[in-house]
């Protein structure tokens, strides 16, 4: 497959490419525009990066945001870890659970969303930090049982084994054999999960209160209201954030000999 | 016995996310759509649902999610297939990937600023002599910015299928004789329909249940069963309706990936 590129080919591809920026770059091009509109460059200004400092509300909210990604990418992590092990250990029924495990990837945001706005109502959990929190581990779980069962797929049974026949507890196969086996599909896992969290808008908007709110919905009811250029400051800021991010998704990848196929939900 | 019980807690938390997060909505969902906005035990939202108004509605939404899939998959099929062909193309790849990681809500407000009525979309529409229009809140844009965000999501699986083909099969085929376009119908394009079904999966889905973007890019003036569903609990607090139209979309996804196989996104 490794024929020649035709220009004509060439030159799509770069079309391609160039729109699927183009409006990131807008973003960020128009943060630096004194003109307050997203038409018509004026000249240079930071004003935006720094009213975007000053704005302690917003800044609470980043933080949010970001504790909220920690907390539910670590949680799905280690529930997500244990139930690929478990279902790697299960004789019967896995494509079962692996079904049902797939049920919330597949599934639209907005019906997620519904269906936990109506569990927590139920269930009499406040909407809030809590509620967001909870949502954010349950959707990113399946994320993480998908990236890491590959990985313990892959590894030679007989590695646990001969662990066993040295005299190894189930703990220390655990430990020493398994889990160093599939770390990279772990951190990859926290990673999708980290991405997930930070990027969803749509079930957040259901389950979050008056009183809590996290970028996505603080960004959407910026945007409701119009342009607003301190939203191109924060966007520049956060597509710098999500290079690092992608940067960082990369390495693990390439390491842990994972295909590159993790992409938002 | 006992002691099995406790070698087997690890799995408690998995399990019961399963029976909280998985099963009990879907259950609960199911047990809305039977409640009419007075929380009487009644039929009505079904008999709803088949009234003109919804019937309308879901063809719609059905339009249009066709719609988006149709223009993602032609742009994408030939973007994976050039790609694949280009020399460092794990790199390229990445560079079609990085923009999906982009918040999606920055991806709206951009073009909010570009379909605007000074945007910039409007000075190429003046600059080329057709004059500026009105371009945000209407069908154009949503469709423009759907396809937008969809395209990666598709790029992705055709690509691997297409990466993944045995290149020894083409050399056969043009040995014997088969011109370029024959090895393409006959050979290339039957070998990657796998990754077009995984393509057309994870965008006809999402595309059904839009809507931040029919709010923000299309003004209210398309209603996909995803606005529907969120008007219904969030604004007209009738969440039996609600709950029944999410229902339905649950039974059509069912349909579709029945229709297509599930896929891990870009596996």
């Amino acid at each position: 497959m490794q024929a020649k590129v035709s220009p004509a080919a060439k030159i799509f591809l770069m079309v391609v490419i160039l729109i699927l920026y183009a409006p990131i770059f807008y973003l960020v091009i128009y943060s630096f525009n004194s003109g307050g509109s997203m038409s018509g460059f004026e000249g240079f200004t930071l004003d935006w990066y720094r009213e975007l400092l000053g704005d302690t509300r917003l800044l609470i909210i980043v933080l949010n945001t970001l504790v909220i990604a920690l907390l539910s990418a670590l949680f799905a992590t280690i529930f997500g870890t244990l139930g690929a092990i478990w279902i790697y250990n299960l004789r019967r029924g896995k494509n079962t659970i692996i079904g049902l495990n797939n049920v919330l990837m597949v599934s639209p945001d907005v019906i997620i969303g519904a269906s936990f706005l109506i569990l927590f109502t139920i269930a009499g959990i406040r909407l809030g930090f809590y509620s967001v929190l909870l949502s954010h581990i349950a959707f990113s779980i399946p994320i993480v049982v998908l990236m890491v069962l590959p990985k313990l797929s892959e590894m030679n049974p007989t590695l646990i084994d001969a662990a066993k026949d040295l005299g190894a507890t189930r703990w220390g196969v655990l430990t020493k054999v398994i889990i160093p086996y599939i770390t990279p599909g772990i951190f990859a896992g926290f990673f999708m999960a980290l991405t997930y969290s930070l990027d969803d808008f749509a079930v957040t908007f259901f389950v979050t209160g008056n009183g809590f709110s996290t970028l996505s919905i603080e960004i959407y009811s910026m945007a409701r209201q119009g342009i607003s250029l301190h939203i191109n400051a924060l966007s520049t800021l956060l597509f710098f954030f999500t290079l690092i991010l992608v940067g960082i998704y990369y390495i693990i990848s390439q390491r842990g000999g994972i295909r590159l196929g993790g992409l938002r939900r | 016995m006992n002691k099995k019980v406790i070698r087997n807690l690890y799995m408690a938390p998995y399990a019961v996310w399963i029976l909280i997060f998985v099963v009990a909505p879907i259950l609960l969902l199911l047990y809305y759509s039977f409640f009419d906005i007075h929380g009487e035990f009644s039929l009505i939202n079904y008999q709803r649902f088949f009234t003109p108004v919804y019937l309308k509605l879901t063809l719609s939404s059905f339009w249009y999610a066709a719609l988006i899939t149709l223009i993602s998959l032609l742009i994408s099929y030939p973007t994976a297939y050039f790609l694949s062909k280009t020399k460092h193309k794990q790199l390229w790849l990445l560079l079609i990937i990085v923009p999906s990681w982009v918040n999606l809500l920055l991806k709206a407000y951009a073009f909010i600023g570009i379909f605007g009525a000074y945007g910039a979309a409007n000075n190429f529409l003046e600059w080329i002599g057709i004059g500026s229009r009105q371009l945000l809140f209407t069908d154009f844009s949503f469709v423009f910015v759907a396809v937008y965000i969809f395209v990666p999501f598709m790029i992705l699986p055709i690509f691997n299928a297409i990466n993944g083909l045995n290149p020894a099969l083409i050399d056969a085929s043009n040995d014997l004789g088969a011109s370029k376009s024959t090895t393409f119908r006959r050979v290339i394009l039957p070998l990657t329909f796998e990754g077009v079904k995984t393509g057309c999966q994870v965008v006809f889905i999402p595309a059904l249940s839009l809507f931040m973007i029919t709010r923000l890019i299309a003004g209210n003036r398309v209603i996909t069963l995803g606005t529907a569903i969120e008007q219904h609990f969030l604004v007209t607090q009738d969440w039996g309706m609600g709950s029944t139209i999410a229902i339905f979309l649950i039974l059509i996804m069912f349909v579709i990936i029945r229709l297509t196989g599930f896929r891990k996104r870009g596996a």
